[in-house]
């Protein structure tokens, strides 16, 4: 026994015959580099979302008509030299031809970019009041003198508008895909255990809400979203129009499993040992396919962020106060704009990226989920 | 066969049943009704009116019945092509979307056909030539596709093209042609503006089919019947075409029914950014105006013709593939 076990072939195949599923799941999950890659990012962006405050150097709301759409700064790292990030102050001219208003950076006035620096006040995590942010640059009167992504047409500092707008963004997609994941497992169960007229009657309404046109059927719900509403019901309006459609392809996984999983040795098993129906679902059929849910899931969350941009964007989803990705993009809504102001366009790198990430990582779990498979 | 294409039309009317619901849904929701509006313009106009003659016209236009019957009435009114006037442009509302409504569907066959013209023979290829540059091309492109929102990337285009060619890319005619009759030239017009924003659309929705039909292929390519037809000597090009792409390629039919809605929504928000003359503008300024007739007419003739076009895709599985005229 001992030296069967001491040849390190063998020992390796061991650990592969030992490990339980998830353990098998999690060494093939991590052979995907780009869903490790897409895994990575969402947890960041989720880190980001709950740190917002922290994250952001400057209010969102705090905007100065005489900061009004500056382009973005960068950071200068070294001063003659010397490691001394810095980032210089904006002196405002009238361009003597075009009379129109432009910055120019006053090299004498470099204002010093600190690390863990003080400003305005917020609540990290939601709990605890503090004034610390992970980068800050303040001119001598205290205000907020750096733009990484430039100002909007109120002077608002769009990278800490961005930065709230992640927050926003990122969990419609998880509320969304929440309420999908409830109507979907529910009704794809009910489809799968019960079969025939049940499971018709779902399939049928599946078919139906599929071969819908989803935007115009939600710009017409959305738009009817009472103009008085306060922000937190719009986003619970707007995040249940657009689960009431994601939940079918949810739907059709589950009832997929379970129609496989029925006629399985194991489950006949737990049966004829009397186990009660609950028991046998819960016990031995979920946890068996409970992977396939999650990879659904994940691939389920990008078409809800895609379709809340998609409505704020067209000013029928979220609106002004609350700030989302979408709600950022509406002041980028014609050719025009875009030339003016074409930084305000960097709101859609990361709607492009959290899409990717959630996309590959899907892919990835999707993979992962049969680890018995080859 | 017939069973088949009877029980497809069933679901197709019921569909069309939900979807007329679902837009008298769109059109009660606001609070509110015609009337309501209407005695607001009277009483901003400087004139009186009594809750007595507000009811009267409430019952002259039906809306004190209960709603299936008003939901009767409609559908019955819209049966015979019937849908009421605007109440924004004053018009019948079959006058405002009607040719617009032709130029939604003109855009989405073509951006679907586009979609499966560009990314077929390139799914083709990634399967054939696995793990080569141009695989990993195609997949970069598929990708960007996927998470570009439409109406992004319908900005960006249209910004570079008018920034560094100096073309304007909204609408889809020239001016001297935009209201003009039906003509040769306003058709030739027509072609000349539709490849761009064909081309966005068809961008949008080709990601998936690109990677749809390279794994179809890749597992078709295993397959020992492969290796029989090389083995006796057909050309690899013959061989790959005449047999995986057949099969591989079947799927794409039956899945008209869920790209064609994916593409028409495309377009909605397409011709919102660039200004096309398609019912999107339309239905979007009925929104914000709170004409709710037009909106909901505009929801409804969609989903039918999405519909429709869901339907003739079934017709055409069930000519091209054999084992659907046996069940």
């Amino acid at each position: 026994m001992l030296d069967i076990v001491s040849s390190r072939a063998n020992s390796q195949a061991e650990s592969v015959y030992c490990a339980g599923q998830w353990t098998l799941m999690w060494r093939r999950f991590l052979r995907h580099r780009l869903a490790v890659v897409g895994g990575v990012i969402v947890l960041l962006l989720y880190v980001i979302s709950a740190g917002a405050g922290f994250f952001a150097y400057a209010d969102p709301e705090a905007g100065s008509a005489t900061r009004s759409l500056i382009p973005p700064q960068p950071i200068a790292l070294f001063n003659d030299g010397r490691f001394e990030p810095h980032v210089l102050g904006l002196k405002r001219v009238r361009d003597p031809q075009t009379f129109q208003l432009v910055y120019t950076p006053d090299p004498e006035n470099r204002i010093p970019v600190r690390i863990f620096g003080e400003g305005f006040q917020y609540r990290l995590f939601g709990l605890f009041p503090t004034n610390i942010h992970l980068i800050m640059a303040t001119d001598e009167a205290g205000n907020n003198a750096l733009n990484l992504a430039g100002t909007d047409v109120q002077g608002r500092d769009f990278f800490s508008r961005m930065v709230f707008a992640t927050r926003v963004s990122m969990t419609i997609g998880l509320v969304g895909v929440t309420i999908s994941l409830l109507l979907g497992v529910t009704l794809g169960a009910i489809s799968g255990l019960y079969g025939d007229l049940v499971d018709e009657t779902i399939q049928r309404i599946i078919d139906i809400l599929n071969s819908i046109p989803t935007i115009p059927l939600w710009m017409g719900i959305a738009a009817s979203v009472p103009p008085d509403w306060e922000p937190t019901q719009v986003y619970f309006a707007v995040t249940i129009i657009i689960s009431l459609i994601g939940w079918t392809d949810l739907a059709r996984v589950t009832r997929g499993r379970f129609l496989a999983m029925r006629t399985e040795d194991f489950v006949t098993a737990a049966r004829l040992d009397g186990a009660s129906e609950p028991r046998v679902i819960f016990k031995h059929m979920v946890p068996s396919f409970l992977s396939h849910i999650i990879a659904a899931t994940t691939l389920a969350v990008p078409a809800m962020i895609l379709s809340e941009t998609a409505l704020s964007f067209l000013g029928l989803g979220l609106r002004p106060p609350a700030i989302s990705w979408g709600v950022l993009l509406q002041q980028s809504q014609n050719v025009q704009a875009i030339a003016m102001t074409p930084w305000l366009l960097l709101a859609a790198i990361p709607v492009i990226v959290a899409v990717l990430a959630f996309n590959f990582l899907g892919d990835g779990i999707r993979d992962a989920a049969d680890p018995y498979s080859r | 066969m017939v069973k088949y294409l009877i029980r497809r039309f069933l679901l197709a009317v019921l569909t069309c049943i939900v979807i007329s619901l679902l837009s008298f849904i769109i059109i009660q929701l606001p609070p509110g009704d015609y009337v309501t509006s209407y005695v607001m313009d009277l009483i901003s106009a400087g004139q009186h009116i009594t809750p007595e003659q507000e009811a009267a016209l409430r019952a002259l236009y039906g809306l004190d019945e209960p709603l299936w019957a008003q939901y009767l009435r409609w559908i019955a009114q819209v049966a015979v092509g019937n849908f009421g006037m605007s109440m924004e442009w004053r018009k019948p509302i079959s006058e405002v979307i009607g040719e617009r409504l032709l130029l939604t569907a003109v855009l989405s066959i073509a951006a679907l056909l586009l979609s499966w013209v560009l990314a077929l023979p390139i799914g083709i290829y990634s399967a054939v030539r696995k793990y080569s540059f141009g695989d990993y091309a195609a997949t970069v492109i598929g990708f960007i596709g996927l998470a570009v929102p439409s109406f992004l990337s319908a900005l960006v285009i249209s910004y570079i093209s008018f920034a560094y060619f100096g073309l304007n890319v909204g609408g889809l005619f020239s001016p001297e042609y935009a209201n003009a009759p039906w003509s040769w030239a306003r058709l030739w017009d027509l072609l000349c503006h539709l490849p761009l924003p064909t081309g966005i659309l068809a961008l949008a929705s080709c990601g998936p089919i690109i990677r749809i039909m390279r794994a179809n292929l890749l597992d078709e390519l295993q397959k020992p019947y492969l290796v029989t037809a090389l083995s006796k000597g057909m050309t690899p090009w013959r061989a790959i075409m005449k047999y995986p792409v057949r099969i591989a390629l079947n799927p794409f039919i039956s899945t008209i029914g869920h790209t064609l809605p994916y593409v028409v929504s495309g377009t909605i928000i397409v011709s919102l950014v660039l200004g096309l003359p398609t019912v999107g503008p339309v239905l979007y300024r009925a929104l914000i105006s709170q004409d709710m007739f037009v909106a909901g007419t505009v929801v409804l003739l969609l989903g039918v013709l999405t519909v429709i076009g869901t339907l003739l895709s079934d017709l055409l599985l069930a000519i091209t593939d054999p084992r659907i005229r046996m069940t």
